[in-house]
């Protein structure tokens, strides 16, 4: 689960660069969009969450250059970090197993409402990290780490095109805090679940074509770059992955393709998926290129955001505002994020430096800040007042 | 003995770039830093004991990949970082 920003508080937009990371801070219009940061300038972040269970505890996931992965948090908004005292790690190797080490904590995600000091951090290479105790100490989630299958699912090594293979997507069951959802991206990736608290995993990718495997529907394997569960309505998942846009009502079980109704000049490839906070139907992505030699970047050099309303049957184009030409623009799979105002805001960062926003669904689209470093993820959210 | 350090660590050191550590081995020395400077340690060595890649560890100017090597008091020791790429 993926709590939507609050409609409450202050809006802010975190922005987490190769760089460091920024904190756009909006006015209650969404008009006017103030830029505080760099927060840890030269710092590679993947990701900055805000916990929305208290609206002022920050993780960030960093690392430099120079220096391993680690994890800093800060419970005043931003204003000051401090570093997890046991960072994300592998527990060491016996002889004769794999040797892994986290090169970077890729994703971030608040435990459920009722765990309120449960953290989860995927990382690369692939593995499962949880803090009990809002991101001071973390430990490995065993049941996934270890599983008797984890071979076959991962890999150990941390290289691979763009970034390494990434463990994504964590994604909660709000009904049930035992009940989640990850993804990976890389060889023998795709989409799994657990039902019991992260003991046991099994892959869900049923119906998720893979094309460039000669077994067309594997049971694992697939690419995921992006799943999302909406909060209203729990069994519905949605998924932009290296091969389309799908969706599952998990009570069927069976990802259905949806993005084949998108137009076919433009495809339905892409990174990232967004929802609206309160429609299940209405669905965001942000197609890229990905024929031939997969250049990930606006189809034709003109970029738009699409929107379907019903749930993937029929599909809009949105591109006002945005350049209408030679403009060859790469969003990531984090970078993307709606708000929970009404209408709903919608951002998107490029690997370019630029955050564009839209305060009506995606209707008209403005630039609110240029000359970032490369942007790795967005998440609107709201800050407690 | 005294333990000069690189600039991206000097968030751990309350920004000096020198400090004073002891031990008879890198291992051990590298432990001790991280008593007095929590956090250092792992930085710059993985879960798995293995300097990460980018770390260089000069012991009397002469470069050390492994954390055994015996030190002693008098040694002048260098925990530095390379980076390639831009």
């Amino acid at each position: 689960m993926r709590p939507a920003a609050s409609s409450s508080g202050a809006l802010v937009v975190l922005v987490a660069t190769r760089k460091g990371a920024f904190v756009l801070e909006s006015d209650p219009a969404r008009e006017h969009f103030g830029i505080r940061g760099p927060i840890l300038l030269g710092h590679v972040v993947h990701h900055l969450m805000l916990d929305p269970r208290d609206g002022r505890t920050l993780l960030l996931a960093a690392r430099t250059g120079h220096l391993g992965p680690t994890v800093f948090r800060s419970i005043d908004r931003g204003e000051t970090w401090s570093e997890a005292v046991r960072p994300p790690a592998f527990r060491k190797a016996e002889p004769g197993e794999r040797v892994r080490a986290v090169d970077h904590v890729f994703w971030l995600e608040p435990g459920h409402p009722r765990e309120p000091d449960v953290w989860w951090a995927g990382t690369s290479p692939e593995g499962l990290f949880r803090s009990e105790d809002g991101g001071r100490h973390w430990d490995p989630v065993a049941g996934f780490n270890d599983h008797p299958r984890n071979a076959e699912w991962t890999r150990v090594e941390a290289t691979g095109t763009p970034d390494g293979p990434v463990l994504h997507s964590i994604t909660l069951d709000p009904r049930d805090a035992k009940h989640l959802y990850i993804a990976m991206s890389g060889t023998g990736g795709g989409v799994f679940e657990t039902t019991d608290g992260g003991r046991d995993w099994k892959p869900l990718n049923a119906g998720c074509r893979v094309d460039f495997l000669p077994d067309p529907f594997p049971e694992y394997g697939q690419d995921p770059h992006c799943v999302r569960l909406h909060p209203l309505a729990p069994d519905l998942l949605y998924q932009q992955n290296h091969c389309g846009i799908y969706s599952m009502d998990r009570r069927e079980g069976r990802w259905i393709r949806i993005g084949e109704n998108m137009p076919p000049e433009v495809g339905d490839i892409g990174f990232p998926v967004t929802l609206h906070p309160r429609d299940p139907r209405t669905v965001w992505v942000f197609p890229m290129d990905g024929t031939d030699v997969w250049p990930r970047t606006s189809p034709g050099g003109r970029p738009a955001v699409y929107v379907t309303r019903d749930a993937g049957r029929t599909w809009m184009r949105l591109d006002r505002g945005l350049p209408a030409e030679q403009a060859w623009l790469t969003v990531k799979r984090q970078a993307m994020s709606a708000d929970s105002h009404d209408p709903v805001g919608l951002y998107f960062g490029t690997t370019s430096g630029e955050v564009w926003a839209s305060a009506d669904e995606g209707a008209t689209w403005r630039c609110i800040a240029r000359h970032l470093p490369e942007i790795y993820a967005i998440e609107a959210a709201g800050c407690a007042s | 003995m005294k333990v000069r350090i690189a600039s991206p660590l000097h968030s751990y050191t309350n920004q000096r770039d020198e400090v004073e550590a002891h031990g008879g081995s890198i291992a051990e020395l590298l432990d001790d830093l991280d008593r007095r400077h929590p956090g250092l340690r792992f930085r710059i060595v993985d879960e798995q004991g293995r300097l990460r890649p980018h770390v260089r560890i000069f012991v009397n100017r002469v470069a050390v990949r492994s954390l055994g090597t015996a030190i002693g008091e008098e040694d002048e020791i260098h925990v530095l970082q390379a980076l390639s790429g831009g």
